[in-house]
């Protein structure tokens, strides 16, 4: 990796800094993803846009993108607030839909349940009115790069 | 209508789709297979342009969804129920993928199906999904 782009997720990690993230990575902006703090917890958002739309019919957003938002906010999420100096690299990644995502601000929380030297499980759930009524939750297996000690 | 009209005009209404310059390459009554062109602004990782996972979700959950929509004559929705990725290896950048899908069974309740992707000039396989959908009927609903 360039120094320079190390160095940049070095200083996001350290500052807690999720939009120097999410800036450094084109998909994220294009789709649109944003942080957004709700208490102690961290959780992203992904703002209602008419280019993430796939049913335009509902209108509802498309699948793809609902996965795209959630696997991106966990690989964020784990740079955070895990040991690893690279972006993760996904392994697998599981979804489930359980309600259609209709065009407006979505939101999306990680929950790490194991991560050992090389690879994290990640569970992420999106909602949209309440976190208890989720339109989708998905399980993630991310590689990591840990530290060289 | 052939299969590849009917997929043309299926993905030419998904707007996020137009936004990914998304085109049908191929498409018969056995397989479809879907083009997404290699381009910035799907990059997932800029220190080496290797495409976001999340682009390939998108890939082959609108080519799994095609050929389910291709596979019936009413033009039948089928939202989709679930869906899962392995990612085998990083797409190469630069190079165009290509999202290959086919319906492995249709039941009353649930359409089965599969997929893989692989790039332009190549056999390897960058990923494979297994997505399945819920038959809901001719009426207007669903996931994109």
């Amino acid at each position: 990796m360039s120094p320079e782009f190390t160095q940049r997720l070095a200083q996001a990690r350290q500052e807690g800094d999720a939009q120097a993230i999410l800036d450094a990575i084109p998909y994220a902006q294009l789709i649109g993803i944003e942080p957004y703090e709700a208490g102690s917890d961290r959780v992203f958002r992904l703002p209602a846009n008419k280019n993430n739309i796939g049913n335009p019919l509902l209108p509802a957003i498309h699948g793809g993108v609902i996965g795209g938002f959630m696997e991106t906010s966990a690989a964020a999420h784990l740079l955070l607030t895990m040991e690893t100096v690279a972006l993760p690299k996904i392994i697998d990644f599981s979804l489930d839909y359980l309600r259609a995502g209709r065009l407006t601000d979505t939101y999306a929380s990680c929950q790490v349940w194991r991560q050992g030297r090389r690879v994290a499980n990640v569970a992420i759930t999106a909602w949209q009115t309440s976190p208890d009524e989720p339109i989708a939750t998905a399980r993630a297996h991310f590689l990591l790069t840990p530290p060289s000690n | 209508m052939s299969a590849s009209e009917k997929a043309a005009r299926f993905i030419s209404v998904l707007p996020h789709c137009g936004v990914l310059g998304m085109s049908v390459e191929y498409a018969d009554s056995e397989k479809l297979i879907l083009k997404l062109p290699y381009q910035s602004q799907i990059v997932g990782n800029p220190e080496n342009g290797v495409v976001a996972g999340g682009s390939l979700t998108t890939l082959m959950d609108t080519a799994c969804g095609t050929a389910v929509f291709i596979a019936f004559s009413d033009h039948e929705i089928c939202p989709t129920l679930d869906l899962r990725m392995d990612y085998h290896t990083s797409a190469r950048p630069g190079s165009d993928l290509m999202g290959e899908a086919w319906v492995e069974r249709i039941s009353n309740n649930v359409v089965f199906t599969r997929g893989r992707i692989y790039q332009e000039g190549s056999d390897e396989i960058i990923a494979t999904c297994t997505a399945n959908f819920m038959r809901i009927g001719k009426h207007i609903g669903g996931q994109g």
